[in-house]
């Protein structure tokens, strides 16, 4: 009897689930903030369906309603991934230790 | 591209993203972190336009959008003033949400695309699964925006209720399910659109009754939604590195609502359910009589402060309000001349998100290993000279462990009132959030400073 796929992603979803509970644990509560908005960017990989969504099918479909709905996710997606991983590369450079010179 | 070797990629896009979270376990990490999260973005997005391998019109157009989002992102990502990290935040969720509605609807309508079956003959793993993610995308989206509205003022911050709120939600989230199982067997377009526009409502439904003071929570939980809403997608499409994603996210914004939930010793339903203040407004009328109450100047308070050998600094959501954390370090550095220790007391729901006052403090330039969380300086509070209270209200209250009939009763507080004397800064003797009197008020070594946090410390740095 072969394995249905869709065992095969649900293992995946299931282990993935407490690799980000020990990952996150194990995160230093200092660092919540950058932790959220870099979660926010890299949820924006749902990019990758929105790409499929826009240009799957022929040329001349390119502007039927799925397409165009696949485009406006690209357009959120990518605000949504510049502005997440920019503002918390901004957030992080602010953290500095303490200088020992003094 | 091979279907296996598209799959192989998204695995290590999946895995660069793991490593993008390890990496915040500490600040030097952090940044190498955020480097392979980019990456795996790079990553995913490329393997995904090549394996179409579509490059004519469609590409240029994806190139246009691309440039156009990313340019917003990037615009706003730059201009965002750190005390509006909440809202931003919250902003974002709804951008997820919407995309993973869109993709979902996408789906829904085009379904030959994704190898789904056709439209009204969609494969009924497909549909389950693409209605959870349309639905949970959905509620976050307009859960998001009024978390944003909330946060960012538009909207008033108290809670809003109403008679049979509950039962409303129950009925909405049977209805929804209802509507799911209905849409597997007819397989109606119209039914899909009531099934977002449902959730739509639900969204705002369940974030209005709740209060500005539990915004940690209900940030941290509709981060957790924007995952598993990109998770249910995920299955959709098969597309492994959106799953492994969506399960990254969705228990990281699980987790953060717990650690929020447990530093205000609340259940997590109890927030959900609504608010504090509307309903605990017994306990504040009760002792309306006049206590006496020390005050004091920025003179009085720069004296007591010069003369000290340790300070712990405690900051709440009012000083990101006043934006005083720049007023703040200049004090500190002029304490320090003077010799004195200074550290910093950081409640885990500080703020008005998880983290927040981390984030305002490493803006100002304070080194973060003079910062610390409340179980790590609690004790240091015995032993230290003053303790500097600036926007800091609830989570000093000594009520805490003393009144059994407090609403804050049991909630974790830092010991402020154990240190030999306490600087309040505040404009008025009015309640915090919790609408409770805060006991630390009228104590013998507590000294209020009525005054915006801001021109206050800026005094007190004059008078050192």
């Amino acid at each position: 009897m072969e394995i249905d796929p869709f065992i095969f992603r649900l293992s995946i979803f299931i282990l993935s689930i407490f690799v980000g509970y020990y990952v996150v644990w194990s995160v230093t509560p200092s660092l919540h903030t950058p932790l959220m908005s870099v979660t926010n960017a890299i949820s924006s990989v749902i990019i990758v369906g929105a790409i499929v969504a826009a240009l799957a099918g022929d040329n001349s479909k390119i502007f039927d309603i799925a397409n165009i709905f696949g485009f406006l996710a690209i357009i959120l997606a990518a605000v949504n991934i510049f502005g997440g991983f920019l503002v918390t590369h901004r957030m992080l450079a602010m953290y500095k230790k303490k200088k020992k010179d003094k | 591209m091979s279907a296996n070797i598209l799959a192989v990629f998204y695995l290590v896009s999946g895995v660069l993203f793991i490593l993008a979270l390890r990496g915040l376990s500490s600040p030097e990490t952090s940044r190498q972190g955020n480097f392979f999260g980019i990456i795996g973005m790079a990553i995913a997005i490329g393997v995904t336009v090549i394996s179409i391998g579509n490059f004519s019109t469609g590409f240029i157009f994806l190139l246009i959008f691309l440039v156009i989002g990313g340019s917003i992102g990037a615009f706003i990502a730059f201009k965002i003033p750190m005390t509006a990290m909440p809202e931003l935040v919250a902003g974002f969720h709804s951008l997820v949400g919407l995309a993973a509605v869109f993709v979902a609807i996408s789906a829904f309508l085009n379904p030959e695309v994704f190898n789904l079956g056709f439209p009204g003959k969609i494969k009924i793993a497909s549909l389950i699964e693409m209605s959870l993610g349309a639905a949970i995308g959905a509620i976050t989206f307009t859960g998001s925006i009024i978390a944003f509205l909330k946060l960012r003022g538009l909207m008033s911050g108290s809670p809003i209720t109403f008679i049979g709120q509950h039962f409303l939600n129950l009925a909405l989230g049977i209805l929804l399910v209802g509507l799911i199982i209905y849409l597997c067997n007819a397989q109606k377009e119209y039914l899909f659109w009531a099934l977002i526009a449902i959730s739509f409502l639900v969204g705002v439904l369940l974030i209005i009754p709740i209060g500005g003071a539990d915004m940690p929570v209900v940030i941290s939980m509709l981060n957790s939604y924007s995952g598993w809403a990109a998770a249910g997608i995920g299955f959709t499409l098969e597309n492994t590195a959106l799953i492994i994603t969506g399960a990254l996210v969705g228990s990281s914004g699980a987790i953060l609502s717990y650690i929020m939930c447990k530093g205000m010793n609340r259940s997590f339903f109890n927030v959900i359910l609504g608010g504090w203040g509307a309903s605990e407004e017994s306990s504040k009328s009760s002792s309306k009589e006049q206590k006496p109450v020390k005050s004091g100047n920025a003179d009085d308070a720069a004296f007591l402060m010069k003369n000290a050998s340790s300070v712990i600094i405690v900051p709440g959501y009012g000083m990101a309000v006043a934006q005083a954390q720049h007023a703040l370090r200049e004090m500190v550095d002029s304490l320090k001349k003077n010799g004195v220790k200074v550290s910093y007391a950081i409640h885990p729901v500080a703020g008005r998100m998880p983290g927040h006052m981390n984030v305002l403090l490493a803006e100002a330039n304070v080194p973060y290993d003079e910062v610390f969380e409340l179980e790590d300086i609690n004790n240091d509070f015995a032993n230290c000279d003053v303790a500097y209270v600036i926007g800091a209200n609830d989570v000093t209250n000594p009520v805490a462990k003393t009144d059994p009939q407090s609403p804050i009763y049991g909630m974790p507080i830092l010991d402020v009132e154990k240190s030999k004397s306490v600087l309040f800064v505040k404009r008025s003797l009015s309640p915090g959030y919790a609408g409770i009197d805060n006991d630390l008020f009228y104590r013998e070594n507590t000294l209020m400073l009525f005054a915006d946090a801001k021109k206050m410390t800026e005094d007190i740095t004059k008078n050192l």
